[in-house]
């Protein structure tokens, strides 16, 4: 029976945070299912495919593994974003992203880039043990944290430090003299060139251990002394309640409602403790299975009331605006332009500012970016050749029912992804639709003025304030 | 606006030109006289016949010529040895270094962001800072300060795709109802409502700059030529902005110097004469001056193509009331000074040219600003300060 499946504005929800938005194509896909049954099918995708790899190969030449072309793959990533069968993985790729931040700016060198993404698409519903062994072990990350630069003898702190300070436990859990004895741990993990550089151009790197420069001397972390390898020192980061704790931050703060940034977290508590707490629990009864805790945090009360509680990063907007407008089912050229429109957003992909990320939340806001992303949104989704936008049109119309314009805003924000208008809004929208009267569509010129009207009112619902959130 | 008078002086203008890339300051101004400087740059170096010489030991790159007329006609201070301890390599980085003053740590507050509150606390005036190009710089944003960023003067704005003017003014009636602050609804919901209605208000402001212009200076047909245009059209609209903000991309020369450089060195000294030419003309220059600074210099050895990421690069501070010169020391390019074997070492930090325009031209207390009291130079004839 049609009622006993998850509501629409719900589904919605569930899929702008789990994935990137959802078309109406998207949202007839679950229809009849349960809220829980989405919930295991976007966490076990199994067997579907990304269907797309040759697509790309074939649209997007040049990006093979010797291409050096951030514009490329940011635009690939993109279309990966809104066309994957597979959302959650991605959106997992996109969370590990943004609290592993590793930048293209200092090493210039894409492939690695792209192998480290892909590995979080690989493991990124896995145990954290795995996850952090495959960043330990990365060289996109080795490089940037210069692991490599990190010998028995010699050691250098800035991987050992950032592992525990940004990536696992967060300040305050640990003695410089426990960074010490991580960085020496890690000594030797480094990564090889298996082409020069010249005459080849950038092919990917691959992890390398050299045992002849790793420190096999006695080391102490958090109270454990041994002959300590970087495997052991991850099996005991793995299993502190201050790691539980700080992963559990991180995904309400991806997830399910703003945080404060970053940095403040060992001053500022929680905005919701309790819900942490929930997180907490599920990270340490499934022994840190990310799956778990995401099982946990998507069906629980905490999440599906969440709405309007965290700004959407310039790459959830683009995407949800693409899902929308239903451009770049196939990647046609100018999806390159994505790149320059999340750059004037505040977030170049694959590229963060620093090691800590960027800011979210609030901070993606300023008056140039607000005009960016408005204006994008306005521009494609009053775009008539648009799929999206042309189905949604066609759907309002083929009922030829005239729709008062309380009926009218309604449908209208529903068709734009249940957008959840405020009562002011939807009182000023409903202002300006009655200015021109009922929605008809009884003669043909009728029916076009009015379709011309669905578009507007698109247009005018993703300029909303309400839009700018998740 | 007031007439130009010891008793009823105009606001001071600062006009920041940003460099992006890494400009090759060696390449810039050139110690053409030293043998060392042709012996380390046998691809890029500039021949000593070619070069337009400032005196004895320095002089101009070929490309310059307009740069070293008005250098000759005293308006230019070039700032030579900028730098700061532990220069970064990383473009991102050592750019956010200056924009934010904070070598040390990541900071949230960009330098003329913190000018921008100072000038105008209250947020009275979206248009107190501008910057031209897609995207605020880091330098004007910090949490509660409005300042306006500008892609294209000429459409400036939200819903500037509509494609007839009576779609967008519609628009951008249902906007401003949309956004209007109400009570209740959360704190970001009202920053949301409090930011578009800023953007509403510097549009409104800003449009009516380039109906108010006109000139007879014909620009070159460049991007900072396009920007220093810009910057002269809000200017001389005078609607109180007192800081503006352009970039100039492409200096990030690793390969191709030669040719690259020289196009990039004429457009911006041309583009600077021109908007001089352009603010004399309207009697709107003696208020203003430009600061011209890079994020890093490069290598002093060249790369067989270009040059890699250095140190120890140079600004200048051009304008009217400009006491123009050699400023600070240039950097020692004998072997034995270089810094880790391949740099030039820095002879002053950045924050002290930054502390110079705010507390000598601006008239504002530095120390807040650039993080702690740092050497000053005095290259302005007359100051605005205090006025």
């Amino acid at each position: 029976m049609h009622t006993s499946g998850v509501r629409q504005p719900q589904l919605a929800h569930l899929l702008r945070r789990a994935g990137f938005g959802a078309s109406r194509e998207d949202l007839a896909r679950y229809d009849g299912r349960t809220y829980g049954e989405v919930v295991e099918e976007l966490l076990n995708p199994g067997t579907v495919a990304f269907p797309y790899d040759d697509i790309l190969s074939r649209y997007l030449p040049h990006t093979t593994a010797a291409a050096d072309n951030t514009v490329e793959w940011n635009a690939q990533w993109m279309f990966r974003m809104v066309n994957s069968p597979r959302p959650l993985e991605e959106k997992m790729a996109l969370f590990w992203h943004h609290v592993f931040a590793t930048g293209w700016t200092k090493s210039e060198h894409t492939p690695t880039m792209v192998a480290q993404i892909q590995m979080f698409r690989n493991v990124g519903l896995g145990n954290l043990r795995t996850i952090l062994l495959e960043l330990s072990r990365d060289p996109a990350m080795i490089y940037w944290l210069d692991n490599c630069e990190n010998h028995a003898g010699s050691i250098n702190e800035n991987y050992g430090r950032e592992l525990l300070e940004l990536f696992s436990m967060g300040i305050g859990n640990y003695t410089e003299s426990d960074i010490k004895s991580v960085a020496r741990a890690f000594t030797g993990w480094t990564f090889e060139q298996p082409m020069p550089l010249y005459p080849y151009g950038h092919y990917g790197s691959r992890f390398v251990f050299r045992p002849e420069d790793h420190d096999c001397g006695e080391k102490t972390f958090l109270g454990h002394s041994g002959n300590l390898d970087g495997g052991d020192v991850i099996e005991i980061i793995v299993s502190q309640r201050s790691t539980a704790r700080f992963i559990a931050r991180h995904l309400y703060n991806f997830f399910v409602a703003d945080e404060p940034q970053v940095p403040s977290w060992s001053m500022e508590p929680p905005g919701d403790p309790a819900a942490i707490d929930v997180l907490v629990s599920a990270y340490e009864e499934s022994d840190a299975d990310m799956r778990s805790v995401m099982r946990t945090l998507l069906n629980s009360d905490f999440f599906k009331a969440a709405t309007h509680r965290r700004v959407k990063s310039p790459a959830e907007y683009v995407a949800g605006v693409l899902k929308l407008s239903g451009r770049f089912r196939l990647p046609e050229p100018d999806i390159e332009e994505t790149e320059a429109t999340m750059s004037a957003m505040g977030q170049r992909l694959m590229d963060p500012p620093t090691v800590e990320g960027w800011h979210t939340g609030r901070e993606w806001i300023d008056g140039g970016t607000l005009t960016e992303r408005v204006n994008y949104a306005v521009d494609m989704v009053s775009d008539p050749d648009g799929p999206g936008i042309r189905s949604a049109v066609e759907s309002i119309a083929a009922s030829g029912r005239a729709l008062s314009p309380g009926e009218f805003v309604d449908i209208a924000s529903e068709m734009s992804g249940h957008v959840g208008l405020s009562p002011r809004t939807r009182k000023e929208l409903i202002e300006l639709a009655g200015a021109d009267g009922d929605l008809t569509f009884s003669t043909g010129p009728e029916a076009e003025r009015s379709k011309a009207r669905i578009r507007e009112m698109m247009a005018m619902i993703v300029a909303a304030r309400e839009y700018q959130f998740a | 606006m007031g007439e130009m008078n010891n008793g009823d002086r105009k606001d001071p203008v600062l006009v920041v030109v940003q460099l992006s890339g890494g400009n090759d300051f060696m390449n810039t101004v050139i110690p053409y006289s030293s043998g060392i400087y042709h012996d380390v740059r046998p691809l890029v170096g500039i021949a000593q016949d070619r070069v337009l010489p400032i005196d004895d030991e320095l002089a101009f790159h070929p490309s310059a010529g307009p740069l070293r007329d008005l250098y000759q006609a005293g308006d230019v201070a070039i700032v030579q040895g900028v730098g700061y301890e532990n220069s970064s390599r990383s473009h991102f980085r050592a750019m956010d270094i200056w924009h934010t003053c904070e070598p040390n740590a990541i900071a949230t507050e960009g330098w003329l962001a913190k000018v921008i509150r100072e000038i105008d606390p209250a947020g009275e005036n979206p248009l107190t800072g501008v910057s031209f190009g897609r995207g605020l710089p880091r330098a004007m944003a910090a949490p509660g300060v409005t300042a306006t960023s500008v892609g294209n003067l000429d459409n400036y704005g939200l819903m500037t795709g509509s494609e007839r003017e009576q779609e967008r003014e519609r628009r951008l009636d249902a906007f401003k109802r949309i956004y209007s602050p109400a009570a209740g609804t959360g704190v970001v919901m009202d920053y949301l409502a409090q930011t578009g209605q800023d953007v509403l208000r510097g549009a409104d402001m800003i449009s009516v700059a380039p109906q108010r212009y006109s000139s007879n200076v014909e620009y070159a047909d460049n991007p900072i030529a396009r920007s220093l245009r810009d910057v002269a059209r809000v200017h001389t609209a005078g609607l109180g902005t007192r800081i503006f903000y352009t970039q100039h991309g492409g200096y990030d020369h690793h390969a191709q110097e030669v040719p690259v450089h020289a196009r990039l060195l004429a457009d911006l000294s041309g583009a600077i004469t021109d908007f001089m030419d352009d603010l004399r003309a309207h009697d709107a220059a003696d208020e203003v001056a430009i600061l011209v600074f890079t994020e890093f210099g490069r290598r002093i050895q060249d790369n067989g193509s270009g040059t890699d990421h250095g140190s120890g690069g140079g600004a200048f501070i051009i304008g009217e009331n400009v006491e123009g010169g050699l400023y600070s020391q240039y950097p020692s390019i004998e072997r034995r000074d270089w810094l880790n074997d391949e740099d030039m070492r820095h002879t002053i930090d950045f924050r002290g040219v930054y502390g110079t325009l705010l507390e000598q031209w601006m008239g504002i207390e530095p120390a807040g600003i650039v993080g702690g009291d740092f050497e000053q130079i005095s290259p302005f004839r007359l100051s605005h300060a205090g006025a």
